[in-house]
């Protein structure tokens, strides 16, 4: 199936991106990690029982949606819904959680640490740790405990131990650099679940590993109803594994244009967004180089989205590599922006979608109408929008107090 | 002033008693109450001094030396300021080695940062999420400048590892007791002695310890094991109580002799 041999990393760089900026306590665990990995993949057992997983507790394969009604709304283009939000748990993170409990297993490792934002990889990690059982502790900030609170009682449920974290922005970056310290602290028991194709190498080309799954199935399904490609593929970015994970089939189809869409917040000028590859700068945030925002003396910057899941100020190093080779496009969609792809997506297609695909469901409008009836997009659905019902009806009451 | 090269390998090895190496934050609680922390630590009988310059997401650090980064933060501290702080204490004599994460070193220029530290005569730079496998080329402006560059080795440290460590460190080898981040802690961890036999075997430069150190009991159990003691988290912890850090300095030292 894996038809695409990505040509990166190399050396655990993308181009100029990606790396080990880690305290040398980790620098044993990573290399262990790197390891066990190419062991993993390389092992016809392993692929058979992280194949198994899938189809049977991941509930893969996810359909292809054509979503005739938004298309129309958008001027008659063709729009197709990779479904991530028929994941079982609601979203694309079990992907990735479920190879990597299956390799905490294969390295002896008993316990399991995550970040979360928006609480979906939060979930997603609590899951295959009551699946498999593991023992499981979740980080996440305040800020979005919160927003999320849904999904904070789900976790406790699943039997993880949800640990707030107060400092600095009180989301999902401060909830990263906590997890690191625990695994720098307990690096010998326990292994780390980074939700995202973030983080020092091997994890982003792991955790793109494990996502391109989307992809793969997305780019047969497309030619099996279509007998041809779409003309764009659609993806929100916060950290940007399921972008990465759509993207990385497509890659070597030249035609076919990629465009990640990142969080504007309450818009670029404005300083409140979390669009680091539009607005950002390249740095060193969790343990490698790549767009970061930052101020001048580089300290991580503040950020702001509607959507937990995108609220982060790093982005992974592939997305920087991919931006500069100009192989793919990145944009920045608003807060206000989104809320109404989510509602118009809601109303026309009965599937309710996470606020982070909402961004790119928003864009996949902007490219349809300029693309007209011809246009061909394929979106990737990451997640279903339960979990969004109080940031929605809060944003819905601050527009009516306008 | 310039540092002459060696001179922080020389005053860190130990000669009987374990040296005692400090730490504090630039610009912690503020620029000038640093400056006059950073003199009187100078001072009080330590053999050099390490200050940090604050990073917003600092990966290796306990809550004490993340809450004074935090507060330095606030006060407008940063790498310009942070290399005034080390230069006006550097005139009392001591050797001092910033203690930085990259991100603040790559977006001020490692090559200006290198020459600017040397110019306000500073022994050396420690980055503790900057293992060697990434350290070029910010290593090699350092060590243009005649700086020298310290490497950590940590008890999760392959034997494989440890020759390259030692072999690209100048001045000291730093050597994390525990497996974690900085904090004080009740004890040190056993296993110790192996650790620094393992490293000495790569090495001839003075091995320092630290992480969690905080009392003169484990400065009583690092002499003869280790050439000098790092104290951080307990130093800062004073100057952020508005305490007096030299008496707690003074009582280490007891443990060193």
């Amino acid at each position: 199936m894996a038809r695409n041999a990505p040509t990166h990393p190399v050396d655990g760089r993308y181009g100029a991106y990606g790396g080990q900026y880690v305290p040398e306590t980790l620098m044993g665990a990573l290399q262990e990690l790197e390891k066990v990995w190419h062991e993993a993949k390389a092992d016809p057992q392993f692929q058979l029982e992280l194949a198994g997983h899938r189809h049977a507790f991941v509930g893969r394969p996810t359909p292809l949606y054509a979503a005739t009604r938004l298309g129309e709304h958008f001027g008659g283009a063709h729009i197709h819904l990779k479904r991530e939000d028929l994941c079982h748990t609601g979203a694309h993170k079990l992907n990735n959680a479920v190879g990597q409990a299956l390799l905490a297993l294969r390295m002896g490792k008993k316990r399991v640490i995550a970040e979360t934002g928006a609480g979906q990889h939060g979930v997603a990690a609590a899951t295959v740790c009551a699946r498999f059982g593991l023992e499981c502790t979740v980080y996440m900030g305040t800020e979005d405990m919160r927003r999320q609170s849904m999904n904070v009682r789900r976790m406790k449920l699943l039997g993880a131990e949800v640990v707030e974290v107060t400092s600095g922005t009180k989301t999902l970056k401060d909830a990263t650099s906590e997890a690191i310290r625990d695994w720098v602290t307990n690096v010998r028991s326990t292994h780390y679940i980074i939700g995202s194709v973030v983080g020092p190498h091997p994890y982003p080309e792991m955790v793109r590993d494990l996502q391109r799954v989307i992809g793969d199935e997305a780019r047969d399904q497309y030619l099996s109803v279509d007998g041809r490609l779409p003309d764009v593929v659609v993806a929100c970015v916060g950290g940007g594994s399921n972008a990465i994970g759509i993207f990385t089939a497509f890659l070597d189809d030249k035609d076919v244009m990629l465009v990640g869409v990142e969080a504007a917040g309450k818009g670029v000028k404005t300083g409140q967004h979390a669009a680091s590859l539009v607005g950002g700068r390249p740095g060193v945030l969790h343990g490698s180089y790549s767009y970061l925002l930052q101020d001048g003396d580089g300290q991580v910057l503040p950020t702001h989205s509607i959507s937990a899941g995108l609220d982060y100020p790093g982005v992974g190093p592939e997305h920087s590599f991919l931006r500069d080779i100009e192989r793919a496009e990145y944009v920045a969609v608003t807060d206000a922006e989104a809320l109404a792809a989510f509602r118009l997506c809601t109303r026309l297609e009965g599937i309710m979608p996470a606020l982070e695909p909402a961004h790119a469901l928003h864009h996949a409008g902007v490219l349809a109408r300029e693309m007209g009836s011809g246009g061909r997009i394929l979106v990737c659905l990451s997640g279903r929008g339960d979990k969004d019902m109080d940031s929605v009806e809060d944003a819905a009451r601050a527009e009516r107090d306008q | 002033m310039k540092t002459a090269t060696g001179s922080l390998e020389q005053a860190l090895r130990a000669t009987g008693d374990l040296k005692l190496v400090a730490y504090m934050m630039a610009g912690h609680p503020n620029k000038r109450r640093s400056i006059e922390a950073g003199k009187r630590l100078a001072g009080s009988g330590i053999a050099a001094l390490e200050i940090g310059i604050p990073f917003s997401d600092p990966l290796a650090d306990g809550p004490v030396i993340q809450r004074a980064g935090q507060i330095a933060l606030e006060h407008g501290m940063n790498v310009a300021g942070a290399l005034e702080v080390a230069a006006a204490i550097a005139t009392e004599g001591v050797p001092v080695v910033l203690m930085t994460y990259i991100n603040p070193v790559l977006a001020y220029d490692p090559r200006r940062f290198a020459a600017e530290a040397a110019q306000a005569g500073l022994a050396g730079v420690i980055v503790p999420d900057l293992p060697v496998e990434e350290s070029e080329p910010v290593a090699g402006w350092l060590r243009a400048a005649s700086l020298d560059t310290v490497f950590m080795v940590a008890p999760t440290t392959a034997e494989d590892r440890l020759a390259s460590i030692c072999d690209r460190s100048s001045g000291f080898v730093y050597c994390v007791t525990v497996t974690g981040i900085t904090g004080v802690r009740k004890d040190l961890p056993p296993g110790m002695k192996e650790l620094f036999g393992e490293v000495r075997r790569h090495t001839q430069l003075p091995v320092a310890a630290g992480f969690g150190i905080s009392r003169p009991e484990h400065m009583k159990s690092l002499r003869g094991v280790a050439d000098a003691a790092v104290v951080g988290s307990a130093i800062v912890d004073e100057i952020d109580r508005g305490g007096d850090p030299v008496a707690l300095i003074k009582e280490l030292l007891k443990g060193c002799r």
